[in-house]
């Protein structure tokens, strides 16, 4: 059985790519699944009238006691059949029914194949909890397909009504799964109905069950989402809403009812709802002109007509309801493909505008005839037998209670009822098959296009079905057989058959069936009648309604706390912080032992650096906030010092020096003042959040650092760091070796900021823009001396700055003195895994002194200094580090793993190699691409744009016509 | 259990809330710059939580034994923040320049989609989403009869046109030189 679920399944994964092979015709093809599914399970027929029962489980989710169970038993036998051998006929009738300019086909085939396969599932399902997963994807699926063609409101509309309405049942139905099952300890269904457990929980269980099988086969009040479905695909409604989706309810009170039926509340729930849903959805049908809108009133009116029935739930009752079932099944599928073909031919489904249909197609008249009989209860045929032997049961009911307890009033009324019911059942399919098919007078004539054979043989195949099953009672009243021994023997023996004799029930057939003909005749009178009555509210308003203010709720309640305001959202998450674990530390305030500093240059460095932070703060000019901003920064690094972190308050102050000057170089263009806003109320707010993080951050701190009371693990580090690591300064050791994926993410960080400031600031592409000072062309007056070839020059300056911003002692300086710091920035490299320095450091100070020729010569002596493309630089870097990482692999290791290697070279002596060295030269790489990278995209590039926009305003000043302003020399130097 | 350094602890939560206060600004290069703060005040604090002070967690003939270093771990997670302090810092500096460039400020923008949901709270409408799948009209649906299926029906414009204006509300896109 789960090969048979799983295949359709995985047919219908293939379903698009066949209809987009082979067009409408692949429907066909498509058809074969369910049909090999019905051949199995038809074959498994004389064994399971025998009594016996396929079983399978499969173990899938161990923790919650979930299986793959699957059984088929009598009941679920006569459901496989429907959704396989409807699914079928339903299937083969798709390829006539799309148009070859139909949009949406191929999914639309894969949804409908694995709809079958969801349904199939559901009614094989063994465990609760499988058959609300497949309850839940037959909802996904019909939202999928009612919602077809979703350019048109009404569609969507209609499949979101559906899937609220119906997932509002299965999740409560999924509480009441879970109830049940808890209670009688295990999910699986067999078992709760071979030993029900009991009491209130199981009680209340049993109904929220109910909830979701009522909201499924749209019972009052969940009715409304059936006709709006409507706007489906004519297969869709014929499929769906006649013979599998709105059975899934039916079929879950079947399956419950022999053996909950008892419990408190079940027969007079399903009772009044039943009946309340056939007379309502009867009485609607009579007013409907649309063919498909009457014929889906008449589906609710009979699923209210099944639920009641088979909640009764005594021998006769169930076996006349699984009768009902399958021909309505029948019928119902039948007239709708029938209406499917009218809207075909004809082009039109209103019946005010349908005539002569019935001599134009007499082959399909007389399968809807057949079926609309069936519907109406007319003998020979299956529905005059299932509602024959349903008016026995009830009889039965009503006269002596047959063990339901219902004997009397209760009873009386519920047969007045259903014999109501059945009346209007009939006038409404006598009013089918003269709106479709009579000869009337109307307007204009419809033009009916030929009905294809095929087109035709689904409805044909079924209302034949029809009519042979109605002689067919006895067999399968044998079928049922071994469903019904569930259930007590009630008083007269359980028998589909077409005679029960003279009698009461017969003659309220006979009664139903002349009421609905005289309401047929004299269906003027009626329609006004109704007319008179119609009522404005209804159920489908109370949920437009309800819909209506949930959004505008969502909309109120987004406008308020969705401010869109980035420092709203940051204030709200530093209120929690302040709040949330600041309000832990009222609890875990213990004796904690504070001293003042432990040197008094600490407080002199504090006091420094807190007046730093407050004029920051205060400063209402640019680059005022910017330096003492990192003033801060300075300060912080001394206090590392202090601390005993020399390593940290290197690449402090190396990192903040950068930072000021990448501050300064990005906001020199800026106003020199922050923006003149009036100062708002809203600071004050500010100040006191500030004020709040500041003490609850002071509260943690003096927590934290007062928990320290266990031995750390850094205790067991040195001598890690010497054996393992080959160096002695511990934190390089933890940053290259034993942490090193971590700076791995780091340098990968800086990758990624160096390529968004690149591609912030350049736009386009970060190459071109180094230029040589040798590129610039001489003016043509000037006579070049030779010179060897190659010669660069020592200072750029001299041809490219305008002399008032040079320095020259300060450019010689810088000269002389870069190669001796890249120098020692190549040794802090080197030495840092014994010594305070590494890669960032090293990186570090060879990016400081990049930005020193920069900031002395500008950005010719840049370009002089590392005419190399920054991007080359950072991604080399990447992959060498990338190389460091995965080289130890080719040589038996784990990833980043490092080794110590001990050379003796014969003129340097014994040389101590620890190969994460390679790591730590591509960290230094990166960090050298990376200020390269932004000395030029925040230097030079906005330095061009200067030049660019200066000489921009000066050539509209020559342009004006003012005299004699000749550009100076300067302005060619720069402009090359 | 040894005494803890409260000048740190000071320093720390001054920078802290600082840092706070300027995070909440509007002008960007502002924000950066309280986030700067933040940055130094957030490496302090993991110093505080990490012990007393001591010796430069180097081994060699000047520093003690083990028990004496300070502790190398917190000082490798706070050198790696430094770092990427360095690169957010970066970034945002690019982006508040191209702000600059592109509007003539750095200030933060407030979210379109948001105000655009604020507006619609404010005049007691129904969302976009509400309104394409319904028509909220007082008729029953079963009386009316439905077009066929597979007859192309014309696109609905309230979709499309909502989104269209909500679009148009954004000022000064247009990229200055």
């Amino acid at each position: 059985m789960l090969i048979l679920v799983a295949a359709l399944l995985a047919m219908s994964a293939a379903c698009p790519w066949l209809v987009r092979r082979w067009g409408r015709r692949a429907f066909l093809i498509v058809a074969l699944g369910p049909l090999a599914g019905t051949v199995w399970v038809a074959a498994q027929g004389p064994a399971i009238s025998r009594g016996e029962v396929l079983s399978e489980a499969h173990p899938w989710v161990q923790s919650i006691g979930m299986e793959l169970a699957f059984r088929m038993g009598a009941l679920q036998w006569l459901l496989a059949m429907i959704v396989l051998g409807v699914g079928t006929l339903v299937l083969a009738y798709c390829t006539w029914y799309f148009r070859k300019d139909s949009l949406g086909v191929p999914r639309f085939a894969g949804v409908l194949t694995a709809f079958v396969a969801a349904m199939l599932g559901l009614v094989l399902a063994d465990d609760l909890l499988l058959l609300y997963v497949f309850w839940e994807l037959t909802t996904v699926f019909s939202f999928l397909l009612i919602g077809h063609d979703p350019a048109r409101r009404a569609s969507r509309q209609a499949a979101i009504q559906a899937l609220v309405v119906t997932t509002f049942g299965g999740l409560s139905m999924l509480v009441g799964a879970l109830i049940l099952g808890h209670a009688g300890g295990t999910h699986r269904i067999s078992e709760l109905l071979a030993d029900p457990p009991s009491g209130v929980a199981v009680t209340v269980a049993v109904h929220l069950l109910l909830v979701g099988a009522i909201s499924k086969s749209a019972l009052v009040p969940f009715h409304f989402w059936l006709p709006a479905a409507m706007a489906a695909p004519t297969p869709v409604s014929a499929y769906l809403h006649a013979a599998s989706m709105v059975k899934a309810g039916v079929y879950l009170v079947a399956l419950l009812a022999p053996v909950y039926a008892g419990v408190d509340g079940w027969r007079p729930v399903l009772l009044v709802l039943g009946i309340v849903t056939m007379l309502l959805g009867g009485l609607r049908a009579l007013r409907q002109t649309d063919l498909k809108l009457l014929l889906a009133y008449g589906t609710v009116s009979q699923l209210g007509f099944l639920v009641m029935v088979l909640g009764i739930g005594t021998r006769s009752a169930l076996l006349a309801g699984l009768g009902l079932m399958l021909a309505h099944g029948l019928f119902k599928a039948t007239l709708f493909l029938v209406v499917g073909i009218i809207d075909r031919s004809a082009g039109t489904r209103d019946l005010r505008r349908l005539s002569g249909l019935g001599r134009k197609m007499p082959v399909v008249a007389g399968a809807a005839i057949l079926a609309a009989a069936s519907m109406a209860g007319v003998p020979p045929l299956l529905g005059y037998v299932a509602k024959e032997s349903i008016l026995v049961a009830m009889l039965d009911v009503a006269k002596e209670g047959d063990g339901t307890g219902l004997a009397g009033a209760v009873g009386w009324l519920a047969l007045a009822g259903v014999v109501v019911g059945s009346l209007l059942t009939a006038a409404y399919s006598a009013r089918f098959v003269w709106g479709a098919f009579a000869t009337r007078d109307v307007e204009e004539q419809p033009s009916v296009a030929p009905v294809h054979a095929g087109f035709a043989a689904g409805p044909v195949i079924l209302a034949g079905l029809s009519l042979a099953l109605g002689f067919l009672g006895r067999p399968v009243t044998e079928m049922l057989a071994p469903y019904l021994e569930e259930v007590p023997e009630g008083v007269h023996h359980a028998e589909l058959s077409l005679w029960h004799g003279l009698g009461l029930p017969l003659l309220l057939t006979l009664l139903a069936l002349a009421g609905g003909a005289l309401l047929f005749v004299f269906r003027a009178q009626v329609a006004r009648l109704q007319s008179l009555w119609s009522l404005d509210w209804s159920f489908e308003r109370a949920y437009r309604d309800g819909m209506r203010v949930l959004d505008r709720t969502a909309v109120e309640v987004t406008g308020v706390v969705q401010r869109g305001s980035a420092s709203a959202y940051l204030a709200i998450i530093l209120a929690v912080v302040v709040v949330v674990p600041g309000s832990t530390l009222i609890g875990a305030w213990s004796d904690i032992d504070v001293e003042a500093w432990e040197h008094p240059a600490q407080a002199v460095i504090g006091a420094v650096t807190v007046a730093g932070a407050l004029m920051a703060t205060r400063s209402r000019r640019r680059l005022r906030a910017v330096l003492l901003a990192g003033a801060t920064g300075y300060g912080t690094a001394l206090l590392f010092v202090m601390q005993g972190a020399p390593d940290l308050a290197l690449t402090q102050v190396l990192v903040e020096t950068l930072t000021v000057v990448v501050f300064v170089l990005a906001l020199r263009r800026m106003p020199e003042y922050f923006t003149d806003r009036p100062l708002s109320r809203q600071r004050y707010w500010r100040m006191a959040l500030g004020l709040a993080v500041a003490l609850v951050s002071a509260g943690f701190m003096l927590v934290a650092a007062g928990a320290r009371i266990a031995d750390p693990v850094s205790l067991m580090l040195p001598q890690e760091a010497v054996d393992y690591g080959g160096g002695k300064n511990i934190v390089n050791v933890i940053l290259v070796d034993a942490r090193a994926w971590d700076t791995f993410g780091e340098i990968t960080v800086l990758v990624a900021a160096a390529t968004g400031v690149a591609s912030l600031i350049f736009v386009n592409t970060r190459g071109t823009g180094i230029r040589r000072v040798h590129e610039i062309p001489y003016p043509p007056t000037v006579r070049k001396q030779p010179t060897s070839p190659g010669r660069r020059p020592w200072l750029a300056a001299p041809r490219t700055l305008p002399p008032e911003s040079r320095s020259i002692i300060f450019e010689v300086v810088t000269r002389l003195m870069f190669h001796t710091i890249v120098v020692f920035s190549i040794y802090l490299l080197l030495v840092g895994h014994n010594e305070p320095g590494g890669g960032f450091a090293a990186g570090m100070v060879t990016g400081l002194a990049l930005v020193v020729r920069y900031l002395v010569g500008g950005r010719y002596e840049l370009d002089e200094a590392a005419p190399v493309d920054a991007g080359r630089l950072i991604g080399g870097g990447l992959a060498v580090a990338a190389l460091a990482a995965v080289l130890p692999l080719a040589f038996g290791g784990s990833i980043l793993q490092s080794a110590i290697v001990d050379l003796h070279l014969p003129a340097l002596g014994k040389l101590h190699l620890v190969t994460s060295a390679l790591f730590d030269i591509g960290v230094y790489l990166v960090v050298v691409g990376l200020v390269l990278d932004l000395l030029r995209a925040l230097g030079s590039h906005i330095d061009r744009q200067v030049v660019r926009a200066r000489r921009e305003s000066e050539e509209e000043l020559v342009n004006e016509p003012v005299a004699g302003e000749t550009p100076g020399t300067e302005q060619e130097a720069t402009r090359a | 259990m040894n005494d803890i350094n409260l000048t740190l602890v000071v320093v720390s939560a001054a920078l802290l809330g600082c840092g706070v206060y300027l995070l909440l600004e509007r002008s960007l290069s502002r924000v950066l710059v309280g986030l700067v703060m933040m940055g130094n005040g957030v490496s302090l604090a993991f110093l505080v939580a990490g012990g007393p002070a001591g010796s430069a967690p180097i081994i060699g003939s000047e520093s003690g034994d083990a028990s004496e270093m300070a502790d190398p771990l917190p000082q490798a997670m706070v050198l790696t923040a430094i770092v990427i302090t360095l690169a957010t810092t970066a970034f945002v500096l690019a982006m508040a320049y191209r702000s600059w460039q592109l509007n003539g400020h750095d200030d933060v923008q407030d979210d379109v989609e948001d105000a655009a949901i604020r507006r619609m709270a404010a005049t007691d409408v129904t969302s976009e989403a509400y309104g394409a799948a319904s028509d909220d009209e007082d008729t029953d649906v079963s009386d009316d009869p439905r077009e066929s299926d597979e007859t192309p029906a014309a696109p609905e414009p309230g979709g499309a046109a909502p989104l269209a204006t909500a679009l148009d509300a954004v000022p000064g896109t247009e990229p200055r030189p």
